[in-house]
């Protein structure tokens, strides 16, 4: 209050007083009311200090990046992987197309299986030990570091692991390939899908669904009819998020022999052949051309175009998100 | 739906998984609907309601009181197993519909609450339009084949439940606009348009305003002649004005687990209940000197 005391003439402050006093009745005590105002202020404090890092970091890529994407947009995009910065032909197309069908794997593989594992879980699962034992566990997978789903990748599809299915994974996938790259980040973002989605599930009042019973529905018409459209702004925010949390993710394709230095292919969107092929993706070439940029300094601008790129698609899924969400609470309410 | 009780229907009996069972009526004697012997519900470890014996008659009101937490809930939520739907809910004891076992193995728990419509103590509208949620019923149970028909089943139930004037021209508006008397009105007329035999409220009134009520009182009046109903309610002059037999329930401290379980203590005819009941707890409660 102090701060904002001498901004505010009398008058306003009587009349600020005046109904404070009289909505509360009484006036907080002393000390607990200086405590709240000060908390206040530390945590917007707080919030300020982590908003400017943020846009110091946006600010600092986007001033690198502004030459090469100003200059050269359309090159730079459909550009490919070259061992020097100066060469024309720099660019990020593979790494786009990679990243691409990886949110399609994802988006094929992780939201269906994640989003029926939350129903199950909260709608037929008996509630047992057992299930929470599994649910426990989902939401320690949640926590496990990236690198592990990395090796895990690189024990199914690309070594095959020893063991008769596990190598049909690999002939499937085609080893080291962008297909295995689609599925061990949708096994990574799996846990998150079904967290996200089971709590989501979890926010319909129960007298809605014993009005759907009650006038002699089904188990599933009320999941389908009710549960699932109350859910759906809830359910898509989280599916949507964990999209770009894959996407953003390079250390599992590390492990997994994402393409660093060059990769031959060169193909269009939609290509299918390219899915068991060798690949490459936008995190990996922001890491390598970072790394690069030591010895050859041109590499740097480059990356950082590259990042204005990623964070431009990712902003992108995000805003869908909130779009969707805001559009399906308003059929709700 | 009725007429399934006719006397030509017992050269072709159909499987007792089929709910038209025929009540064991007498010559002359009332037909009960509901009959219910030693009936227990238990919360867990807690037990809510014991030994309710309780036949409940065709084509009348019966209205359950008593103090809160007696277990009025609870006993009206086993007619249409609603109960089922609590994980640590358990009922024991015989509770039949027309002669079968409702909680016997072959019945389908969906198919009696289509049968056993139900009002909830609170408004509970889905976050539908208005049409919606009085369509809903109708159409998970496959009643309508098209549109019009749909139509005019909305309509229908919703001048059943008085509530069709007032919303007639906003039928596609969010039923979550409507204020908490308008909305329980629009429970009712969802419960009414699967055109069920029997309707469970519990107390649909309770959030309404004198007028609104006294129109619920006479629709419950008008519908009584084609369903049966039973109604929560802890409006005296109410369960006096309108139903036919009064149920009356409490509690008791259990002196050793200090838990509180509700019983039924006196079932009679209404003008019974609130003239001259047997019991002295009937009596306290009915003339407001309970507790
Ligand atoms: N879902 C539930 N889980 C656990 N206990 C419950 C549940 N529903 C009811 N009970 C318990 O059962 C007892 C009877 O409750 P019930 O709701 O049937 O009472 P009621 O007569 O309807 O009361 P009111 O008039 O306040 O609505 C209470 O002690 C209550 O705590
Ligand atoms: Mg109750």
């Amino acid at each position: 209050m102090a701060i904002f005391g001498r901004l505010l003439d009398r008058r306003t402050k009587d009349h600020i007083q005046k109904s404070v006093t009289q909505a509360l009745g009484t006036k907080r005590s002393g000390r607990s009311g200086i405590l709240d105002t000060l908390l206040r202020y530390i945590i917007i404090a707080l919030l300020f200090i982590s908003l400017i890092i943020l846009a110091v970091l946006i600010i600092d890529i986007a001033i690198d990046g502004f030459d090469v994407l100003s200059s050269r947009l359309g090159s730079f995009l459909s550009g490919t992987l070259r061992s020097r910065s100066v060469d024309e032909g720099i660019g990020i197309q593979q790494g786009l197309v990679g990243s691409f069908w990886i949110a399609v794997f994802v988006a094929v593989f992780a939201f269906p299986i994640g989003i029926a594992a939350a129903i199950y879980l909260e709608e037929y699962a008996p509630k047992n030990r057992l299930t929470k034992f599994i649910e426990l566990n989902i939401r320690n997978l949640a926590g496990v570091p990236s690198v592990v789903y990395g090796l895990l990748g690189l024990f199914i599809f690309v070594k095959g692991f020893d063991v008769f299915l596990l190598r049909n994974f690999k002939s499937l996938v085609g080893g080291s390939s962008l297909a295995a790259a689609g599925l061990t980040l949708s096994i990574l973002v799996l846990p998150i899908v079904i967290i996200t989605a089971q709590e989501a599930l979890k926010t319909i009042p129960s007298i809605i669904k014993e009005g759907a019973y009650g006038v002699g529905a089904t188990k599933w018409q009320v999941i389908r009819g009710q549960v699932l459209p109350y859910a759906a702004p809830g359910i898509l925010t989280g599916t949507l998020l964990s999209m770009s949390r894959a996407i953003g993710e390079a250390a599992p394709l590390i492990l997994l022999g994402a393409v660093t230095g060059r990769l031959g292919l060169k193909a269009g969107l939609f290509d299918f052949y390219q899915l068991q092929e060798r690949f490459t993706a936008m995190p990996i070439i922001i890491t390598n051309w970072t790394q690069k940029q030591g010895r050859d300094i041109g590499f740097g601008e480059n990356a950082a175009a590259a990042i204005v790129v990623l964070l431009f698609f990712v902003l992108l899924i995000n805003a869908t998100a909130i779009l969707l969400r805001n559009y399906f609470e308003k059929k709700r309410a | 739906m009725n007429g399934a009780n006719n006397m030509s229907d017992v050269n072709n009996m159909t499987d007792v998984s089929d709910l038209n069972g025929t009540a064991n009526s007498m010559n002359g004697e009332q037909e009960h609907i509901f009959y219910a012997r030693d009936l227990n519900i238990y919360y867990g470890d807690h037990h809510a309601v014991a030994d309710v014996n309780l036949d409940i008659y065709s084509k009348e009101i019966t209205a359950f009181i008593g103090p809160s937490g007696c277990g009025k809930t609870s006993v009206l939520r086993c007619y249409n197993r609603m109960n089922d739907l609590i994980p640590i809910a358990k009922v024991e004891g015989t509770l039949e519909y027309k002669g079968l076992n409702l909680y016997g193995s072959q019945i389908d728990p969906v198919e009696v609450r289509r049968r056993i419509g139900m009002v909830f103590q609170k408004p509970n509208p889905f976050p539908k339009s208005i049409y919606e949620n009085v369509a809903y019923g109708p159409k998970v149970c496959g009643m309508s084949r098209n549109r019009s028909e749909l139509d005019d089943i909305v309509e229908r139930s919703l001048k059943r439940a008085a509530l069709w004037d007032e919303v007639k021209g906003r039928l596609k508006s969010s039923a979550f606009g409507l204020s908490g008397g308008q909305q329980q009105r629009l429970c009712i007329a969802r419960a009414i348009a699967v055109d069920p035999d029997v309707l469970l409220m519990d107390e649909p009134c309770s959030s309404l305003d004198p007028i609104a009520t006294t129109r619920i009182e006479e629709l419950m009046d008008g519908l009584k002649n084609d369903y049966t109903i039973i109604i929560v309610t802890h409006n005296m002059q109410q369960a006096a004005r309108i139903s036919d037999k009064t149920a009356f329930f409490t509690t008791e401290e259990n002196a050793e687990t200090g838990m509180r379980t509700g019983m039924l203590i006196e079932f009679d005819i209404a003008e019974k209940i609130f003239s001259n009941p047997n019991d002295e707890r009937t009596e306290n409660y009915v003339t407001g000197r309970f507790g």
